[in-house]
Order: C-alpha cells, then sequence, then structure tokens
C-alpha cells in the first residue's frame, strides 16, 4: 500500500480502477484480449511494427541526407532493436499466451528493457531513451485513428496523469470519470475549477508517482484530504467504501433541501446562488434549489479554443445560462485572466509576478476591441434575461469608471443599431483588493452591487501565494486580518444599501456559513455542489447566534484561535442535527 | 552436426559494446545457423538479440567468451572474433572523421 498526500482540489471519495495517461496522453490500461481475437491483435501488432519500422528508416534516411551515416546509425541500430527476435518472440507471447492487449504487451515489455538499461551505470543507460522512443512510435501505430480521447473512456476510471489541461478536464465524461490526480497542478489552478464544477474528485500536485502504476489496479482517491492511495490493503478498501456509502446517505437526506428555502430559524431568508464555468452547470444548480447564478466565470471561453472567442461564441454560451436558469438572475463576471494565461495574447514582456501585473480589468481596459465583443454579448444576453454584469480585480477607482464608460459606449453602439438590451442592466464589481476594501466608501456610490471574491482578497491582503508550497500554511481565511476586510466590506455595502455576496471557496465551506452571516451577509455564491449543505446550516442557525460567533471570532487575535473556534462551532451545529 | 567452440576476446571499444557494434555483431551472428552466445562474468545472452547484447553492457577491456554450437559453428566463430579484432570498423570511421577534420581549417 502506497499513500500520496497532494492538494485537494474537488471533493468527494472514491474507489477504482487506475487508468494511467503518460504524458503524451495515451491511455495504457491492462486490458486483456479475448481467445478468439488473439490472430485479429496479433496482425495489429505487426502492422504497427511494420508502420514504427518505415517510420524508422525514413528518419535513418532524413539523417543520412543531413548529417551522414555516423549519425544514421543510430536509427539503424533502433531498427534492429525494434526487430530483435527476442522481443518480438515476447511481444508474441504476451499477446498469444498471456492475452494481453497489444497496446499493454508493448508498453510493459519495452518499458521492461528500459528499466535494465536504466539500472547500467554506463552510457548505454542512454539506450533507455532509445527504448522509450520506440514504445511511444508502437503505441502511436497501433493505437492510430483509434487513438482513445479522455472523452470516449467507456467504463469507470479514475484517471492517473502527470497534467490535465483545463479543456481535456473540461472534456471528462462524468458518467466514468470517477475522479483524476496529477502530479503537477496547484489549488486554484483552472483545472481544479472544472474539476470542482464537473463534480469530479480530484488531487493534483502528487509529485511524480506515476512509476508506481502500470493501470488497471484498484486506486483510493481521497478529494475531501488529498490523498492517493495506491494498492489499497483489504482494510483500508474497506474502511473507504464505508465513508463513500456514508457519503450517498447524507447526499440522499441533503437531496430532500431543493425545494426548501435557505431561510434562518429566525426567518431572515438567506440567496445562496451557485458559481458557475460552463452552461450545463446551470442544471446542476437548479438540482439543488439554487437561487440564481451568483458567479458565471467566462474564461473559459478564452481557455478552450485556440482563437479569441467572437461575439456570437459569447453570446451562445450566455443565452443558453440565461435560457436555463429562466427567471433567476445570472451575474456575469467579464475575463478574469492574467495575460500569461492567455493563449491569444503576446505577453508584453516577461511578468515577474502576474498576480500583481496585467490581468483581469486591467488586461481588458488594454485590449478594448476584446473587451467590447464580450460586453456587446452579455448586453444581448441582458435582454432575454435577469443578467447583470461583474468587473473583476478593481483596485481604483478610475478603473470602475473606464469600465463603466467602455460599457456605456457599447450600449451606444446596440441602441444606434437598434439592438435589443436592459439598459438598466445592474453593474457590480468584484471587491478582491485591500485597496477596494480601504476605498469601498467611494465605489458603492458607483456600482449596483458588490461580490467580495475571498480567494483573491486574503491572497492580497495576507501577501501569500497559495501556489507556493513554502508559504501556502500563511494563506488562511481564518486570519484576523481577512475577517476584518470581511467586516469593513460588509458594513459600507450595507449602510448604503447596497447588495454585497461572497463568492470564492470560504462561502462554499460550511465552517464559514455561521460567520459571514454574523458578519451581516445575506447572499452567498458557492459550487453547485455545495448549496445544499449551506441551506442546511442556513436552516439550523438563527441570525442573532452567528452575530454572537462573529463578534466572539472578531475578538480573537490569531489564524489558529479563529481556525479552533469556528471549528469547534461547526461541529456542534453538525452533532445537533444530526441528533 | 552439432560442434561447439569458443574463443575468448575483448572489447576493444572506447565507448564499449555499444548500440551500432552491438547491431553489428547480432546482423552478424544472425547469417549462421548456429548458436552464438556470449559469455560475461555475470551472464549468458543471445549474440542475434541486440538487446540483449546491450544488457551486457561490456565496456572497453570486458573480457568475453563467444561461444558458438551448431553445423556452421567454427565459420561463424571466426566471422565473429573478426568483428571484435577489427574493433568493429570504429577505428576506420575514426580515421575518416579524423582526416576530415584535417582538411576543414
Amino acid at each position: 500500500m502506497l499513500k500520496l498526500q497532494g492538494i485537494a482540489v474537488s471533493p468527494g471519495v472514491t474507489i477504482g480502477e487506475a487508468l494511467v495517461l503518460d504524458s503524451e496522453g495515451f491511455r495504457i490500461p491492462r486490458r486483456f484480449v479475448a481467445r478468439s481475437a488473439v490472430d485479429t491483435e496479433l496482425e495489429r501488432l505487426a502492422t504497427a511494427v511494420a508502420e514504427t519500422s518505415r517510420e524508422i528508416e525514413r528518419n535513418r534516411d532524413a539523417i543520412q541526407a543531413e548529417l551522414g551515416g555516423q549519425y544514421a546509425a543510430i536509427f539503424a541500430a533502433h531498427l534492429a532493436m525494434l526487430h530483435d527476435a527476442k522481443l518480438q518472440a515476447e511481444l508474441t507471447s504476451a499477446v498469444r499466451d498471456k492475452n494481453f492487449w497489444p497496446e499493454y504487451a508493448v508498453s510493459r515489455t519495452l518499458r521492461r528493457y528500459a528499466k535494465v538499461f536504466q539500472n547500467l551505470d554506463n552510457h548505454i543507460a542512454q539506450r533507455a531513451h532509445d527504448i522509450y522512443d520506440i514504445e511511444k512510435s508502437l503505441l502511436r501505430n497501433l493505437l492510430g485513428q483509434r487513438r482513445e480521447t479522455l472523452a470516449a473512456i467507456s467504463q469507470p476510471v479514475i484517471i492517473l496523469a502527470h497534467n490535465l489541461t483545463p479543456s481535456e478536464t473540461a472534456n471528462l465524461d462524468r458518467r466514468f470519470v470517477q475522479g483524476f490526480a496529477t502530479e503537477l497542478g496547484g489549488p486554484g489552478s483552472h483545472t481544479a475549477i472544472v474539476a470542482e464544477g464537473l463534480e469530479i474528485p480530484a488531487v493534483v500536485g502528487l509529485g511524480p508517482f506515476l512509476a508506481d502504476v502500470s493501470g488497471g489496479e484498484p486506486v483510493i482517491l481521497d478529494g475531501n484530504q488529498g490523498v492517493v492511495i495506491l494498492q489499497p490493503d483489504e482494510e483500508t478498501i474497506a474502511r473507504y467504501r464505508l465513508e463513500v456509502e456514508t457519503a450517498r446517505t447524507v447526499a440522499a437526506r441533503l437531496d430532500g433541501l431543493r425545494d426548501l428555502p435557505a431561510e434562518t430559524t429566525d426567518g431572515v431568508r438567506i440567496q445562496v446562488t451557485g458559481n458557475i464555468e460552463f452552461p450545463s452547470e446551470v442544471e446542476q444548480c437548479l438540482s439543488r434549489g439554487c437561487d440564481g447564478i451568483g458567479l458565471y466565470r467566462t474564461e473559459f471561453l478564452y481557455l478552450t479554443s485556440p482563437r479569441e472567442p467572437t461575439e456570437e461564441d459569447h453570446f451562445a454560451a450566455y443565452s443558453e445560462v440565461v435560457r436555463s436558469i429562466k427567471n433567476k438572475p445570472v451575474v456575469i463576471r467579464t475575463l478574469d485572466l492574467g495575460a500569461d494565461k492567455m493563449r491569444t495574447e503576446k505577453t508584453p514582456e516577461e511578468e515577474r509576478n502576474p498576480c500583481l501585473g496585467l490581468r483581469s480589468i486591467r488586461l481588458s481596459l488594454r485590449q478594448l476591441p476584446m473587451f467590447r465583443t464580450q460586453l456587446r454579448a452579455i448586453l444581448r444576453a441582458s435582454a432575454i434575461g435577469d443578467v447583470r454584469i461583474l468587473f473583476p480585480l478593481v483596485s481604483t477607482i478610475v478603473e470602475l469608471r473606464q469600465a463603466r464608460m467602455v460599457l456605456a459606449d457599447v450600449m451606444e453602439d446596440l441602441a444606434e443599431h437598434g439592438i435589443a438590451f436592459n439598459p438598466k442592466m445592474p453593474v457590480g464589481m468584484m471587491v478582491e483588493t485591500p485597496a477596494a476594501v480601504i476605498m469601498l466608501d467611494a465605489f458603492i456610490r458607483e456600482v449596483d452591487f458588490v461580490s467580495i471574491g475571498t480567494n483573491d482578497l486574503i491572497q492580497y491582503t495576507l501577501a501569500v501565494d497559495r501556489g507556493n508550497k513554502e508559504v501556502a500554511d500563511l494563506y488562511n481565511a481564518c486570519d484576523p486580518a481577512v475577517l476584518r476586510q470581511l467586516r469593513r466590506s460588509l458594513d459600507v455595502a450595507r449602510e448604503a444599501g447596497v447588495p454585497a455576496n461572497v463568492c470564492g471557496q470560504m462561502s462554499g465551506s460550511v465552517m464559514y456559513t455561521q460567520l459571514l452571516l454574523g458578519l451581516g451577509l445575506r447572499q452567498m455564491s458557492v459550487p453547485a455542489s455545495a448549496i445544499p449543505e449551506i441551506k442546511q446550516v442556513c436552516r439550523s442557525v438563527s441570525v442573532a447566534e452567528c452575530r454572537g460567533i462573529a463578534e466572539r471570532a472578531l475578538a480573537m487575535d490569531s489564524a489558529r484561535e479563529v481556525k479552533a473556534f469556528l471549528r469547534d462551532q461547526m461541529r456542534r451545529l453538525l452533532s445537533e442535527s444530526v441528533a | 552436426m552439432q560442434q561447439v567452440v569458443s574463443r575468448d576476446v575483448v572489447v576493444g571499444l572506447k565507448q564499449g559494446l555499444h548500440a551500432r557494434p552491438a547491431d553489428m555483431l547480432a546482423r552478424e551472428a544472425r547469417k549462421w545457423q548456429s548458436r552464438i552466445e556470449l559469455v560475461s562474468m555475470s551472464q549468458r545472452v543471445d549474440g542475434k538479440s541486440i538487446l540483449e547484447v546491450l544488457t551486457l553492457a561490456a565496456e572497453e577491456g570486458t573480457r568475453l567468451v563467444v561461444e558458438v554450437t551448431g553445423p556452421d559453428a567454427t565459420e561463424a566463430l571466426a566471422a565473429i572474433v573478426r568483428l571484435f579484432d577489427g574493433n568493429f570498423h570504429e577505428n576506420d570511421e575514426t580515421a575518416v572523421n579524423t582526416a576530415g577534420r584535417t582538411t576543414t581549417p
């Protein structure tokens, strides 16, 4: 049994069969072929060997012409290795006698040779690379047109990979992918956000571990604790089975909350809205009884396509969301990406600190044509439903005014062309920089609502990059400095009579619900999966109690103390609700 | 007619018995009907398999026994030993390279 600790990015516990993707994304499961299919599979193997052989010959000839025989001899050696009688006999026997799938036979046999070479302590160890080369080429030819994409998985699996891109993650088939674990990645990455959106349990940042798995074996993935267990023993499997079962029971119980409002015991109605990334997630929010979409992130339009999205791309996505949510509100946030993440964007200069660099609204205001395209689509969507617009990372009043001016300009344009939109579309800003909190009394006069983004606000308040392992422990929502930022923001908004919402991980965790209600929050936007739990907490507490909890937490001066206190409060609440 | 013959050889290659000479060796070995094996201190490998020959990881100065069993054993052994004695033509190419270098300013 091997227990690996990574970073938990999407909750849930699952037990399943491992499917390993190597760095090129090939699936190499330990699969078997039916006895009756052995001859066909052997033919397929022979074809792949022949094609690989031709590829190597082509390389040899090209190199021969370019660099001469000395270099071409390397490819001649590759050919000899590929056609090595011993190797061919082993491959054939793996398929004929052990009934291995040819892909698996190739991977297993060649990797064994590579290992032998790697263990030699002289220059022949380099030959391991040649073997890997041959393996890659054979696999490419074997899988060929049938190269199975992640989307084509047809049986339940847990994906283990070096890395998954956001678009690969977005294309995962939820019916079969029980969870995934990657060697790379950090919290707050887009892959992590997508995993949460798709409600696929995920652990990232595990470090190198793929060498220890070949696929097909049982794996436990604990997306709550960030743990992956390879080759689990019976006892561990039994323990986790119980956990999976319990979670299922709890989920079934929470399901009953769907049509009940998030109303406290003293009659205060809390708006619980969903955070989404893709139009398809609206359904997940609705099925849990959300009050609307409090945060529609639009970055994916920019990340999943190789070109810049057109107005129609934007509009297609926005109108789908608006139509599926019926008459409930949808808050669309404009592009919240760094220039470093934009494929279509040339990074002006190497940014030494992208977090503090050209991103979000700053980038939009620099790239006006791109910004206007998005605004036009949002405005057009405002004609068909309750659409509101949200500007991210506003740090000065000038930025807010500029953004509003561009919006007004686009409105004029649309009006001139007789295109319908809502001229009174509410405009809001994210409060996620200390500057925005400090100056909120000025900002608040110029917006219709605010949304507090706790992830960035914590990062900027505490000056901590949570992707940096060395300091990640300083990133703490319980820090008294963060609590005071929240208190001030909610106080200023309340006094001005401007609605305030909290999005970000803090609002999605039941540990903070009582604190936030006590601080005066009446709207929260959370991932779909968190809606039932948050509702349940709202329905089991009174605002009066919550105020007491918030006051006590605010009187504390260390994050540790606050955390212990909040955890305690949550436990008390949970034990009451179970009883 | 089964006959077994063997000879000691020493690897004279600067880079040891690497991919190219291993390829030449296996290629030559496959021309013969006899079983051709290379024996080192720790293992015995099939001389017709480049992969196996490589796993010998025989460096310069390594002493090996070439053992040949079969109808054409004597001729096969002579051919293999000739490769070792001629240093797998490695020196010829070095000579070519050196010659090339002198003509280049």
